[in-house]
């Protein structure tokens, strides 16, 4: 259908389109700012010349960053808690959302456990107690202590639930009539036909435990210890401290002082630290999207 | 009946490990507010402490900036909340006006970017991008002789600073369940609104806004819940002293008295009252959103 244009019409476009360009600048012109300067050479940094693209391209900041064994052990730490911990989500995930998705016909005590796990929801002790179990369960400065506080999000957790309430239950009846159990069921019947929903709350445990820095910063007793978003913001908060000693301790690096100061080295470390979560954005973009919208109808 | 009992025991036996860790550190945790009425001495436990009462909140409420610290909460939040209405809204509604898919798809791809990434980043970038002295903004600003503001060591521009930098982040995200209440309005509604004579902003006020009420007023009461949340990552990485009195909120003074001072027992006085207060305004939120929009999260 041709909807006819009116004047108005044609000037209400030109002008929206206009404000929805600057909008997106906005969100991204500052990445891009960043990146150039992450590129440029210090001393037109410096001389405050560099804008949206690099002056004296080079790439001696990201050297100095991946040659600094400070930055990469921390980037170990966290594609480690990251590995485990989404495996650890997933697994309980699925194991307390199968048995809450059955009718309370079938699971006569769903009812009790179900609010046992919205509870956590609407009531959350805060930072102090949790830092004093973490402390009392034995956890300090070891990597679990960033991984089973949080073994099962239980947010995750309902919008798994949900959707394996909505399967068509003829086909679970279908599977017990056949001999099989619930364990059965579970891996060949209802988790092949939830890998959406799987991959959504993937998705969201996987940006989770990428993003985490709180954790890691009480947690951890060493800088050695911490995941990359932890050590970063150690580097973020003063640049310059951070930068003088990261020199002081490695003597290897100073070949690229000519080239780097504070902040093109920190703009590298930042932009290093967004690169996995830019990597998965395509799916981010759809899965979330998949998710909020679930999130937000009738279970 | 036993052969019904015997049937579900799978089910129980799936639930174990779930139950385990929650039980340990949710309600483990929860066990720990007991620390908010003990002189706490860690090494004495969890339930060694002496039992003061409720001495550690009338101190907590004694203390001189502890007023200040409330405001600065709810002030922030509020802010927040009110702008991560209103933009997203907006946002979603003039971008609906775009009717070339490939054109609408490039300008979401570009504004949900800020959303996953972390405040620690984005911290970094802002601390970059703000600087009085290097940043590219004042930089800009120089440009029409305004500024150089200290964007995040003044005291007024502080709290504005952190609502508009958290709008920043979430605006683009929080639009899609806008957009996507938008394409469940019934398209013979706008026809029969053409033929009626009514113009497209007539449209937007009776059709469209009203087709996506449902969502806002949803969303606004969920929102609700967030009262006390000033946004901890968001300040903890980008304040210093020189803003304490406008953006020093509960959360991360709770942060400097518990972990940084080792006050456990008044930190944890702090965060039960947060705690209590959020669980009220929780609890109503979900009875509120059930009602007005059917919204169940189980």
């Amino acid at each position: 259908m041709k909807i006819k244009n009116s004047r108005g019409r044609i000037v209400f476009n030109v002008f929206n389109f206009a404000f929805l360009t600057f909008t997106a600048l906005l969100c991204i012109l500052p990445f891009v700012n960043l990146l150039a300067i992450s590129f440029s050479n210090k001393m037109p940094v410096v001389a405050r010349e560099v804008t949206f693209l690099p002056i004296g391209f080079n790439v001696a900041a990201y050297q100095f960053i991946l040659e600094s064994n400070a930055f990469i052990t921390a980037l170990g730490v966290s594609v480690q808690r990251t590995v485990i911990g989404v495996a650890v989500n997933l697994i309980l995930i699925i194991f307390t959302a199968y048995p809450l998705s059955k009718s309370d016909h079938e699971f006569r005590a769903r009812k009790y456990f179900s609010w046992f796990f919205v509870v956590t929801i609407l009531f959350q002790a805060g930072m102090i107690p949790l830092y004093l179990v973490v402390r009392y369960t034995g956890l300090m400065n070891s990597i679990w202590a960033l991984i089973l506080p949080g073994a099962l999000p239980v947010f995750s957790m309902l919008v798994v639930m949900n959707y394996m309430r909505s399967l068509p239950q003829e086909l679970l009846e279908a599977s017990f009539i056949d001999g099989a159990g619930h364990f059965t069921t579970l891996f060949y019947i209802v988790l092949p036909v939830s890998t959406p929903t799987i991959a959504t709350v993937a998705l969201f445990s996987l940006v989770n435990h990428w993003n985490s820095w709180f954790d890691g910063m009480v947690y951890m007793n060493t800088i050695d210890k911490y995941p990359l978003q932890s050590y970063l913001r150690t580097v973020v908060i003063n640049p310059e401290a951070f930068f003088r000693n990261a020199t002081n301790i490695s003597e290897a690096l100073s070949r690229y002082l000519g080239m780097v100061n504070a902040r093109t080295t920190n703009a590298a470390q930042l932009f290093l630290g967004m690169i996995p979560i830019l990597a998965i954005y395509p799916f981010l973009q759809k899965y979330f999207t998949t998710g909020l919208v679930m999130g937000s109808v009738k279970g | 009946m036993k052969v019904r009992t015997w049937r579900e025991i799978p089910l129980y036996i799936m639930l174990i490990p779930g139950i385990i860790f929650v039980l340990i550190y949710s309600y483990g945790s929860m066990l720990g507010v007991v620390v908010a009425f003990q002189k706490f001495v860690p090494t004495k436990g969890l339930f060694g402490s002496e039992w003061i009462g409720f001495d550690n909140f009338k101190n907590l409420f004694t203390m001189p900036n502890i007023g200040e610290v409330i405001r600065n909460t709810i002030v922030i939040s509020l802010g927040k909340m009110a702008g991560g209405i209103i933009v997203p809204v907006l946002f979603a509604l003039l971008l609906n006006e775009i009717k070339n898919q490939g054109v609408k798809r490039t300008f979401q791809t570009l504004v949900y970017i800020p959303n996953f990434l972390s405040w620690v980043i984005l911290a970094g970038l802002f601390v970059d991008i703000l600087s009085p002295s290097t940043g590219i903004v004042n930089q800009f600003l120089g440009m029409f002789g305004v500024g150089p503001v200290f964007f995040l060591g003044d005291k007024t521009a502080y709290p504005i600073t952190m609502v508009v930098t958290e709008i920043w982040k979430g605006f683009g995200f929080g639009s899609v369940i806008y957009l996507a209440a938008l394409t469940g309005i019934d398209p013979s509604l706008y026809e029969s609104a053409e033929i009626d004579g009514a113009g497209r902003w007539k449209q937007t006020l009776y059709i469209t806004l009203p087709g996506i009420m449902t969502t806002i007023v949803l969303m606004t009461v969920l929102s609700m819940a967030n009262i006390l949340n000033g946004g901890f990552d968001q300040i903890y990485n980008t304040y210093s002293p020189a803003v304490y009195t406008t953006g020093d909120i509960l959360d991360t003074f709770v942060y400097r008295l518990g972990i940084q001072n080792a006050q456990f027992a008044l930190s944890t006085a702090a965060g039960l009252f947060k705690s209590v207060v959020s669980f009220v305004f929780i609890v109503v939120s979900y009875y509120l959103a059930d009602k007005v929009a059917g919204y169940r999260i189980y």
